[in-house]
C-alpha cells in the first residue's frame, strides 16, 4: 500500500550567461534547441521533445538510465514574455506514478551584456518518491550544503 | 524511532538567521541554553522561543538536568530536508551547465567587416 504523503519546497538557482536574454530565450523557445541542453543526464536514454511555445501550449520529454525507470516530464505553459520571463506547471512521471506537480518560473533579465537568468521552482512532492540524480551529491558537508541551498532559496 | 519531522517545519525553522546560528552552533555540540543565548542580542525568553521552533521541527532535542537544559542536533531531520533540496537543485544545475555549453558552441560568429 502507498504511504500518502505531500512536501513542499520552493528553490532558485541563479546563472549568469555571456549571451543577450534573447538568445537565452531562444534556446527555451526552440524545441530543438531545447532538446539540446534540457531533459535528463547525458546517458539516459530520452524520447524526443515535442514543444509547442504558446500559451496553453504543452511540452513532454520522457527518459531514464538504461534498464531503469521512465521519467515523464509534461509541462503545460501558463505566461510567456518573449526574452523576459516563462512561467509553466508541469508534472513528473517516474514510470506509471505521479511523483511531483511544480511551478517553474524562469526570467531572463540583462546583466551588462549579458543575461542573469533566474529560475524558482515551487513543488509538492507525492508520496515520497524519490527523482532520482544528484543522490551522490548527499556527501557533501550536510551544514555547508544546506547553508548554501537556503542563500539560493533567501 | 522518531518519525522525521515534516519538511515544511524544517524550512520554516531554518528561515530565520538566529535559528540558523543556533543550529550551526550545534552542530559543531551540545550546548546548554544560556550558551546558545550568549552570542545573540536578544533576552533569554526569546532564545527559549526560537528554541522551541527547533524542537518542534526536529532539528533540535533538549534534555534537562537538574537546572541545566542541554540541546543537541537532530541530523536526520537535516539530512531530509538537505536530501531534498539537492536532488530538485542538482538536476537543475546539471541542465543549466547544458544550456551553458549550448549557448557557448552555437555562439554567433562575429561578424567580419569587409575591407574595402
Amino acid at each position: 500500500m502507498t504511504q500518502r504523503s505531500t512536501k513542499h519546497a520552493t528553490f532558485t538557482i541563479e546563472r549568469i550567461f555571456p549571451v543577450s536574454p534573447a538568445r537565452v530565450f531562444a534556446a527555451y523557445a526552440d524545441a530543438k534547441a531545447k532538446a539540446r541542453w534540457f531533459g535528463g543526464p547525458d546517458e539516459w536514454e530520452k524520447s524526443n521533445l515535442t514543444l509547442d511555445f504558446r500559451v496553453g501550449g504543452r511540452e513532454s520529454v520522457s527518459g531514464g538510465p538504461s534498464g531503469g525507470p521512465v521519467h515523464h516530464y509534461n509541462a503545460l505553459y501558463q505566461d510567456i514574455v518573449p526574452n523576459e520571463r516563462i512561467v509553466l506547471t508541469y508534472e513528473m512521471h517516474l514510470d506509471k506514478t505521479r511523483i511531483s506537480v511544480s511551478l517553474g518560473t524562469t526570467e531572463f533579465k540583462p546583466a551588462g551584456e549579458g543575461t542573469k537568468l533566474v529560475y524558482t521552482e515551487q513543488s509538492v512532492f507525492l508520496d515520497g518518491h524519490d527523482d532520482a540524480g544528484g543522490r551522490e551529491q548527499g556527501t557533501r558537508g550536510l551544514l555547508d550544503n544546506l547553508e548554501a541551498a537556503l542563500r539560493r532559496v533567501a | 524511532m522518531q518519525p522525521v519531522a515534516p519538511l515544511d517545519l524544517t524550512f520554516q525553522a531554518l528561515a530565520d538567521p538566529t535559528r540558523r546560528t543556533m543550529v550551526e552552533r550545534l552542530s559543531r555540540g551540545p550546548a546548554s541554553v544560556s550558551e546558545l543565548a550568549e552570542p545573540l542580542a536578544m533576552t533569554l525568553s526569546a532564545v527559549v522561543q526560537h528554541l522551541a521552533v527547533l524542537e518542534a521541527s526536529g532539528l533540535v532535542r533538549s534534555q534537562k538536568a537538574g537546572r541545566v537544559r542541554t540541546c543537541r542536533i537532530e541530523p536526520k531531520a537535516l539530512q531530509a530536508a538537505e536530501r531534498w533540496i539537492s536532488e530538485r537543485r542538482a538536476s537543475w544545475e546539471h541542465r543549466l551547465d547544458r544550456l551553458g555549453a549550448f549557448l557557448a558552441e552555437t555562439e554567433p560568429k562575429p561578424r567580419r567587416r569587409r575591407k574595402t
